[in-house]
């Protein structure tokens, strides 16, 4: 069953253009930005992955692209995960968002962007979330230093 | 329009409204410190009359930085702030990040500590799901069903203090095992205050369960589709209680789960009444399944022989340089755990908290993130709010049982 569905995701991602592995018995998936959305929707689609569980990033500050984000997808008809893996680059950290496809992906990116600075094109909604506004910096970023601190807020007088 | 304040900066929460189509409209702001919201959360709803036209949610107030802390410490020194992720069911969050720890590692645990993490799980399934429902019915003025449950919650914990040390945040697990075996006497103890829960919670369905001013306030208030619940990524009782008998330890078994004989009780239509019912009757599951786990749970070893991550004993420490070197470098350079990611679920009691670890094979993580239950759940619980009353909101976010640590880690 499992060994079925990975079957199919890697005919999948192999269409894309991607490649596949597998990692602690999980299937991952690595794509292009471009072709994310559209194999996402096809995982959602025809093998039934319905539940994001997840979307972060991971920073490889010596590697071309520097980013790596990553989401978690689970189908709760066949209950097997997969992760999908796509790499965007300092300059341009932009990939497509899946607010179209999942509710849960509005929080989540917001957190990945508040996080990283990954923008996700096509979800309006990405006020700070865990982070406030005005915060300086992308806190999960390996050059933001740990011990770094936020200018002070001055006092917030009364509302006019 | 003027800026709301004066001092040139933006506020910390920029709302996702300003003002109505209507000019009747009214915004009120609930929170961030408010005694009716367990947990410092912002509600900012718009309201017309009595009745919720549409909710922004605001979490990150108790942000600490949970994820940039942990790639600075080994890998030990994480298991003291995992706990502080869902710090109502700590040993749940203490077990599915040793067990992520230990797949990178390939470590496979003891037997008797598989069913003694089992068996813990279960117990701190119980205190959190006795929190969650004592602190919503508590909310709606059943003050006798509050302390009935807040009793029993605290038997658990003095219980687990006696094993741990500690009567919330256990820094129990340990990777490769268990900081320490059970005491003497502590299953007999187990069994008591069972016998104690059952007859209390017994008492709590005589209290509430046709009650007509508890089913007033919630039966068919705050309902959700299985189909919305999954597009909002809902998971465990929230998911459950939708009808979907979706649960973790049933659907890709996990520790002993799969040697057990429990049911994963689901509700009807997703409302406040299915939430509280599907908690109630979980417990009940739990305290079966800890009472299978009482007569299986075999004597031997509880830590891996395995000295990549299991810390030599005192008296050898003491008395022959290769554990002392061992133990130094354990405490030093933590345990070395080889290159390469992997997402580990538990079901803790609030749905599917994941740990995504990155090791680039060290001590120390390169990267952790937490998949944690209440942060998703606050992204759809707007769907919760919206179309009922002002005063649901409470009961509402009662039942959808947030726990700031881990929303905001």
């Amino acid at each position: 069953m499992v060994a079925a569905i990975a079957g199919r995701i890697e005919q999948e991602a192999v269409a894309a253009g991607g490649r596949v592995a597998t990692s602690h018995g999980m299937t991952v998936v690595t794509l292009l930005p471009e072709n994310l959305l559209g194999v996402i929707r096809r995982l959602k689609a025809e093998l039934g992955f319905d539940l994001l569980l997840d979307v972060t990033a991971v920073d490889w500050p010596e590697r071309t692209p520097r980013f790596d984000v990553v989401y978690h997808l689970y189908s709760t008809t066949q209950h097997v995960r997969v992760r999908v893996k796509t790499a965007v680059s300092e300059g341009e950290p932009v990939v497509e968002s899946l607010v179209s496809l999942y509710g849960s992906a509005g929080f989540a990116e917001r957190e990945c962007h508040d996080m990283y600075g990954i923008v996700f094109r096509g979800n309006a909604d990405l006020r700070p979330i865990l982070l406030y506004e005005g915060f300086t910096g992308h806190p999960l970023r390996k050059d933001y230093p740990k011990l770094a601190e936020q200018p002070l807020v001055p006092y917030r007088t009364e509302r006019t | 329009m003027t800026p709301p304040f004066d001092s040139g900066l933006p506020n910390p929460v920029r709302p996702a409204f300003e003002r109505g189509e209507r000019d009747d409209a009214v915004i009120v702001n609930i929170g961030p410190s408010h005694p009716a919201t367990h947990g410092t959360i912002q509600v900012i709803a718009m309201l017309d009359g009595e009745k919720v036209e549409r909710v922004d949610i605001h979490c990150g107030f108790l942000h600490r930085g949970f994820e940039k802390e942990c790639e600075d410490h080994t890998w030990h020194n994480l298991i003291p702030y995992v706990d502080r992720l869902n710090y109502v069911s700590a040993l749940v969050n203490d077990f599915a990040y040793c067990e992520a720890v230990e797949t990178l590692m390939g470590v496979e645990i003891t037997p008797r500590c598989r069913y003694l993490r089992t068996l813990l799980s279960e117990y701190s399934r119980i205190a959190d799901h006795l929190t969650c429902i004592a602190a919503s019915l508590m909310e709606l003025g059943a003050m006798t069903a509050f302390l009935y449950m807040v009793m029993i919650r605290d038997y658990i914990y003095e219980h687990l203090a006696d094993l741990t040390g500690a009567r919330v945040t256990y820094s129990y697990g340990r990777i490769g095992g268990l900081a320490r075996d059970l005491p003497e006497g502590w299953l007999a103890r187990l069994g008591e205050i069972l016998d104690k829960y059952e007859m209390f919670v017994g008492r709590i369905h005589g209290l509430m369960d046709r009650n007509r001013i508890f089913i007033d306030r919630t039966r068919d208030v705050g309902v959700l589709s299985t189909t919305d619940a999954i597009n909002w990524g809902f998971t465990g009782p929230m998911l459950r209680s939708t009808g979907a008998p979706r649960d973790l330890r049933k659907d890709t078994p996990y520790l002993a789960y799969a040697e057990l004989d429990f049911d994963v009780p689901v509700g009807i239509k997703g409302d406040n009444y299915d939430r509280y019912y599907v908690r109630m009757r979980e417990m009940d599951e739990s305290v079966y399944m800890i009472r299978q786990l009482m007569d299986m749970l075999p004597a031997g070893p509880l830590n891996v022989d395995d000295r990549r991550c299991t810390f030599p004993d005192k008296t050898l420490v003491y008395t022959e340089i290769e554990s002392l070197i061992n133990h130094f470098k354990l405490v030093m350079d933590g345990p070395v755990v080889p290159a390469g990611e992997v997402y580990t679920a538990h079901e803790a009691p609030n749905g599917e908290l994941g740990f995504y670890l990155v090791s680039a094979g060290g001590g120390t993580p390169y990267k952790v993130h937490v998949r944690s239950p209440s942060f998703v759940h606050m992204g759809g619980t707007h769907r919760l709010l919206e179309g009922y009353q002002l005063a649901d909101i409470i009961p509402t976010f009662g039942s959808v049982n947030m726990i700031g640590g881990e929303c905001d880690r």
